[in-house]
Order: C-alpha cells, then structure tokens, then sequence
C-alpha cells in the first residue's frame, strides 16, 4: 500500500509535463490505475520483447512517442493495439513500469469509440463476443466463431468447419448457449458502468 | 484436511476445455480440495470486453467478485483455473483497491443490479498456485502411485499465471518453477523449456492467422527440438490455440509436428492411478495416445464420429490403369 502511495507520488511531475488538453493527458486519463506513460523513456525494450511487434505498424515504443507528439489520428489508426496479444511481457520488462498492456486497452477502447481503424476485424471480434456476453451473460463459442468467420473470413470457412465439428464431436462446444439466471441484474449493471463511462 | 474454495470455471472449462474441468474433479478429493462453485458466475470479459468499455468490463467482473464475497463461506479463496480468467479477477480487484475512482464508479454500476463489493474481501487464486504452495509438492508426491517415468514434458505456463502477478506468488515472471517442480514430483522428466511462458497467439487466431501461426509455431517447434513427447499447461486458450489449430499451422508452413498438449490435471490424475476417460484423454485434437503409450498408458480409442472428422474424405485411388490411353504390353510389370 505504502508503495503504491508513494509511487503515484513520484508520477506526478513528468505527467504533469503534458499540457492539459494534451493527447497524452487523454490516455493518461483514460487508463485505470496510474499508467506511468509519461515516464517512457523510448528505450524500446517493450517493441523488443513483443511477440507479435513484426506485424505492428508501429512498435509500442513508437507509439509512445507519437502520443506524446499529439499524432492522435495516427496513433488510433495505427494497428498496433489490434495486434497486443496480452502477454504483459513489455509490462514486466519495462524499466520504468509503464502499464503498457493497460494503455494498449485504452487505445483500442478509444479507437472503438471513434470508429478509428482501418481493419474491422479486431474490433468486430471484440463487438460480437460482448454482444454474447451481454445477451447472456457467458461466451457462446459457436456463435462467436461462425459469425466471426461469416462476416471477415468467408472463404476460409470451408477450411474451418472440420475444426468446428471436432470440437462438437470431442463435447469441446455446444450447440446452444448458456443463458446465466439472473441475466437482467447483469444487463442493469452493465447499463449503468456503460453510463458512467461515457458520463466520464 | 480438506482446502475449501469459491471456483469460478469461467465459459472455457464447461466446453472448449472440459477435460481440464473433468481432470480437476477428478483429482480433486484425492489432494483435499474442495469446490463450491460460485451461483450464477458471468464470463470475465476475456481479453475483449476491456477493449470496448473500460468501466463496464470491470464492472462484469465485479459482479463474480459481489457473487463470491456473499457466498464466502468458511473461505475467502476464490479460484480460477483458467489463466485469463484469474487476471481478470484478480485486476479488477486489484484496481479497485487502489483506485478510489474506480471502486466509486464500479459500486455505482454493481447497486444498478443490488449488489455491492468491498475490494480485497475475497483472495484471488489459480489452481496450480494452490496446488503447489497450499496443498504443497510433498502431498502431490505422496498421492502417486504410477509415476510418469519415462515421459518427456515441455512445462508450458503462457502468459497470463505469470505476468503481471501484482501479488508475487512466481519466483519469476519469466521462468517460473512451480509446474516444473510440480511434474517433476510426479516422475515426468521435465525440459528447462526456454519458452514456458511465451505467447500461444491469445486470440490472434481469430483476428490474424499469421500472426497466430508463427506464435504456435515457435511453441511447438521449441519444445520439439528439446524433444518433449507433450506440452503440459494450465490455461484453456493455450491448449485451444496449439492444440486445435496445430494442424493448421503445420499446413500453412509446410511442417509436421505432432505435437499433444495437455492439461496438467489430466497428467496429475495419470499419475494418481486414475483411469484416461474420467480425466478427459482422448479429447484433444493432436492425439496424445502414441506419447502416452511410451509410459504404458493406453488411451481409449476415439469415437467413431471422430474419425470421420480426422480424415480427410478419402481419396478415390486413380485406376492403374490411367486414363484410356494406348498401352504398351507388360506395362503394368514395369509401373512397380
């Protein structure tokens, strides 16, 4: 606990070197928790540890620096949030404990809300497993992948389908979703986060 | 002594990864755990509710963390065996500590639906943590009665057990240990796998197969030059990814790699003297049975339905003959 208040202590001069108003304030903001973004010192240790970093229009690294610029537009259009995987290898590695994977989220929640990338896939993908989720309160495989593959990979559905019905033979996914019991409490709580969130 | 805990299954474990849940009630009351399953659980959120509401994921989180809390009883542990699945938990509950804002906004949203939630009232666990720091390597070592001798394991952790852990239950968040130890206890012989807790692709297999392609490629690929008969995990996206789309992989660089992944329950319940079909063998995708059979284990045959999928419509073989064409006497003797 000591640590933690001591930390957001320390964080606050070099954020406060972003100018109100500014890109990086925004995200700053946007992030649950205290980022440390505005401690990046473009070392690049996260874009080097990156697993998928050769498919990224820019490495986590360069992105930093083109928040930091205010490149706003480029930034939300750039595919390299699409393309984190989650592994928190950058976190861990980070010398100056950037929550880079949190930050990633930010970006892709704001490009969502903008409508800002140029490949739908990701962001489709994210769409249709939350509309699951909130039409029954758990993931719905079957649904999920067949729609998914309808809408972005029509032809290489044919390729898929023995994989689908492995896993309907091996009881590895059901016809039907589950539907949870008390699915309106969870829609009435999701409302209202959804709410407060564009309140924000 | 019996461990008592709250068990979030998360979606995976009730379909694309019964055998883990079917291998962890298995070998459950033989290592003293108890599972009371939380009431009416909703999904975490994965890696994608996140992406498109900040607050609102962290809300569908905490309404398990409401759930848990008001059901707590004789425990504060909650456990998750999916790996995505306990950091979420586990974030949220973290965030909400210390995140005054956050915890405001989240109980705001958790009253729309009648609950509430103290941050911190609950302990957010993965299995293999209490397998191995609470029930301990000792009690497993003493539980086996057929030890996997003879049988080579890459420990494949991924990412989400190990990082961030905000509360430090690795002695790395790289190259932690405890399932190394752990299938060592059992009599496996472990690689020191350099890519234990490297990315399975997460959910690129369905945004950007290359991308996907390439991650499982070098999984698989490591733990076969160090040649392991198995991978063993511990989380349901891990498994899916290199083990469904193994084959696709092979097709999309031209290898073949045959390489079985599973769930370090099932290898647990083997070595326990459990039967293959209680603990769920026989339902992965690269079969595991030619691995399995090197330590004396036979794996029950797949289901007719199976095979139909495994093989390819067979080919209709071309007439020796060839297509009606003019030909040479004797030279059918001369095609062998």
């Amino acid at each position: 606990m000591d640590d933690q208040s001591l930390r957001v202590q320390n964080a606050s001069p070099p954020t406060s070197g972003s100018p109100p108003g500014s890109f990086l304030q925004e995200v700053i903001e946007a992030t649950p928790g205290d980022s440390r973004l505005g401690m990046c010192i473009q070392c690049g240790t996260c874009g080097g540890s990156c697993p998928s970093a050769g498919d990224m229009n820019h490495t986590p690294r360069q992105i930093f620096a083109m928040i930091r610029a205010d490149l706003r537009e480029e930034v939300l259009r750039s595919n390299t949030p699409w393309y984190c995987v989650s592994c928190y290898f950058c976190t861990v590695r980070c010398p100056q404990e950037v929550h880079i994977t949190d930050v990633m989220y930010t970006l892709k929640s704001m490009a969502i809300r903008e409508k800002r990338y140029d490949d739908s896939t990701a962001p489709d993908f994210s769409q249709t497993f939350i509309g699951y989720i909130e039409s029954y309160g758990r993931s719905y495989e079957l649904g999920l992948a067949t729609r998914h593959n309808l809408r972005h990979r029509p032809l290489q559905l044919p390729s898929m389908v023995p994989l689908g019905l492995g896993m309907l033979a091996r009881r590895r996914m059901d016809f039907a979703p589950q539907r949870i019991e008390k699915i309106e409490q969870l829609q009435a709580i999701l409302a209202r986060a959804i709410e407060l969130e564009v309140g924000v | 002594m019996t461990t008592k805990l709250l068990f979030y299954p998360g979606c995976s474990l009730q379909r694309t990864a019964r055998p883990y849940l079917d291998s962890l009630v298995a070998i459950s009351p033989l290592i003293g755990i108890e599972l009371e399953e939380i009431q009416d659980w909703n999904c975490c959120g994965a890696t994608e509710y996140i992406a498109i509401h900040h607050l609102a994921s962290h809300a569908l989180v905490g309404r398990n963390l409401a759930l848990a809390a008001q059901q707590s009883n004789g425990t504060h542990t909650v456990m998750a065996a999916c790996s995505a699945c306990y950091l979420n938990l586990a974030k949220t509950d973290s965030y909400m500590q210390v995140n005054a804002q956050l915890n405001r906004q989240v109980n705001d949203a958790l009253q729309a639906g009648g609950l509430h939630y103290q941050p911190g009232t609950v302990r957010i666990r993965h299995l293999l943590d209490i397998i191995v720091n609470d029930i301990g390597i000792e009690e497993i070592r003493r539980q086996v009665v057929r030890p996997l001798k003879g049988l080579r394991i890459a420990p494949y952790y991924g990412c989400m057990i190990a990082r961030p852990d905000r509360d430090n239950r690795w002695d790395n968040v790289e190259h932690p240990l405890a399932l190394d130890k752990l299938m060592k206890a059992i009599g496996a012989e472990v690689i020191d796998f350099p890519l234990k807790t490297h990315c399975c692709g997460g959910h690129m297999t369905q945004i950007n197969m290359p991308t996907a392609y390439e991650l499982i490629r070098r999984l698989v690929y490591g733990a076969a030059q160090y040649h392991a008969d198995l991978m063993v995990t511990l989380c349901p996206m891990c498994q899916l990814n290199l083990d469904a789309y193994q084959s696709e992989m092979n097709r999309h660089f031209h290898t073949n790699y045959h390489m079985p992944i599973l769930y370090f329950t099932q290898l647990l319940g083997l070595a326990f003297g459990l039967e293959p079909e209680v603990l769920g063998l026989g339902k992965e995708f690269v079969n595991a049975s030619q691995a399995l059979s090197r330590i004396g284990i036979e794996l029950p045959a797949a289901e007719p339905e199976l095979e139909m999928v495994e093989d390819k419509p067979a080919r209709k073989k071309k007439a020796k003959a060839g297509l009606p064409m003019p030909q040479m006497l004797h030279s059918e003797e001369e095609d062998e």
